[in-house]
């Protein structure tokens, strides 16, 4: 049970192309890494302009809608996110069938992946910005999200703290290595794919007309 | 509905992110993702107190505390929610959001009080789960990974749980 997965996962990925070698996607646990270059480094600040005008200008960069997600009175953040995945779902798996891009499937962990999950939405609920979007309230003079930065620098050394003891209990429990969705129920990607894609535009369809 | 959303439609502004992220594979090999770039400024931090233990924990071993691609990604995002509420006439400098005032008052350190427990809370939770909602609900959703759906359901079970607490059923309004 847990190894076929993994085989399953490699028949879907390998036959398309460049991306095969032992570098490609599920590396779960890369022990060191390289600096990024200074190109890289300005390649990441000018995504990350883009990406902060993009949030502001959907709206959730503002405290008021990011708990109206949570509250279940706005749905904005939903709408943005599905499409996001969306089109991204789309592009990245046609540029990686085309050899273009590595895939980098983050590994599956069950237990970490949902206590950490759940007390991500709690300090969410709390704070009312993610990390994305408390950088970007900040961009519009929200203040409040600098503190909320203190304390996500705060979290995150707390964190590398106990990431030792951590990387030995929690974050093996349930670990399942890079799976992806297909191969829970053993589908082949480029037969689940023209399922899951028109499910997500139908949810978002949905979402539309029930909201306005 | 009540908060208005954004100043563009949410399905452009989540179509142009998923270009984005189709940008920063091709470009930079790279997911989006944001709460790794904290981590590292807090290694950082960290490193100028006691370099030592700083150099000795696994999580940094693993992830340099230095000015890496998500760090310049995330003060990336600051310029550019900047420009884009200056460009629209949207900045709101303010220490209180109107509707936390509404329900709490308009005492700044109740705020930054729950804002920074909020934070901390939140960036161990990311840390745990692998990724927030840039990394694991964005990135990873659309890459079908297993464990960023399950981490994504459970951001909003927690966010939901948490502010219905908060403000009551369907908020206040």
């Amino acid at each position: 049970m847990n190894a076929e997965p993994r085989t399953l996962q490699s028949s879907a990925l390998l036959p398309v192309g460049a991306a095969a070698g032992p570098k490609s996607s599920d590396a779960g646990g890369k022990a060191e890494e390289k600096p990024d270059s200074a190109k890289q480094l300005v390649l990441g600040f000018l995504f990350g302009i883009a990406f902060g005008f993009l949030l502001q200008k959907g709206g959730v960069a503002k405290y008021e809608v990011l708990l109206g997600a949570l509250l279940l009175t706005d749905f904005t953040v939903m709408k943005v996110m599905l499409t996001a995945i969306v089109v991204g779902m789309v592009g990245i798996f046609s540029m990686h069938a085309m050899g273009l891009v590595k895939l980098h499937v983050k590994p599956t962990r069950y237990a970490a992946n949902v206590i950490g999950g759940l007390l991500f939405g709690v300090g969410f609920g709390l704070l009312g910005y993610c990390p994305g979007t408390g950088a970007a309230a900040l961009g519009q003079g929200n203040y409040d999200a600098v503190v909320g930065i203190l304390g996500l620098m705060v979290g995150s050394h707390l964190y590398a703290e106990l990431s030792g003891p951590m990387g030995a209990t929690v974050l093996t429990w349930g670990n399942r290595g890079g799976i992806m969705l297909p191969d829970l129920i053993g589908m082949r990607l480029r037969v689940f794919l023209p399922v899951f894609v028109p499910l997500l535009v139908g949810a978002l369809f949905l979402l539309e007309r029930w909201t306005g | 509905m009540s908060s208005g959303g954004g100043a563009w439609s949410p399905y452009v502004v989540g179509g142009l992110i998923g270009v984005l992220s189709m940008a920063t594979f091709y470009f930079s090999d790279k997911p989006l993702g944001v709460s790794t770039a904290y981590a590292r400024l807090a290694g950082m931090i960290a490193r100028l107190f006691s370099k030592g233990h700083t150099d000795s924990l696994k999580f940094y071993q693993e992830n340099n505390p230095k000015i890496e691609w998500e760090v310049m990604l995330t003060f990336g995002i600051v310029l550019g929610a900047l420009l884009a509420a200056w460009s629209g006439g949207e900045l709101t400098g303010s220490w209180v959001p109107a509707l936390w005032a509404e329900r709490f008052g308009d005492g700044v350190g109740l705020r930054l009080g729950v804002a920074f427990v909020g934070g901390v809370v939140m960036a161990f939770g990311a840390r745990l789960a692998g990724g927030c909602t840039s990394g694991h609900g964005i990135s990873g959703t659309l890459q079908l990974s297993v464990g960023s759906w399950i981490a994504l359901v459970c951001f909003f079970a927690g966010g939901v749980f948490t502010a219905m607490l908060m403000f009551g059923m369907g908020g206040t309004r």
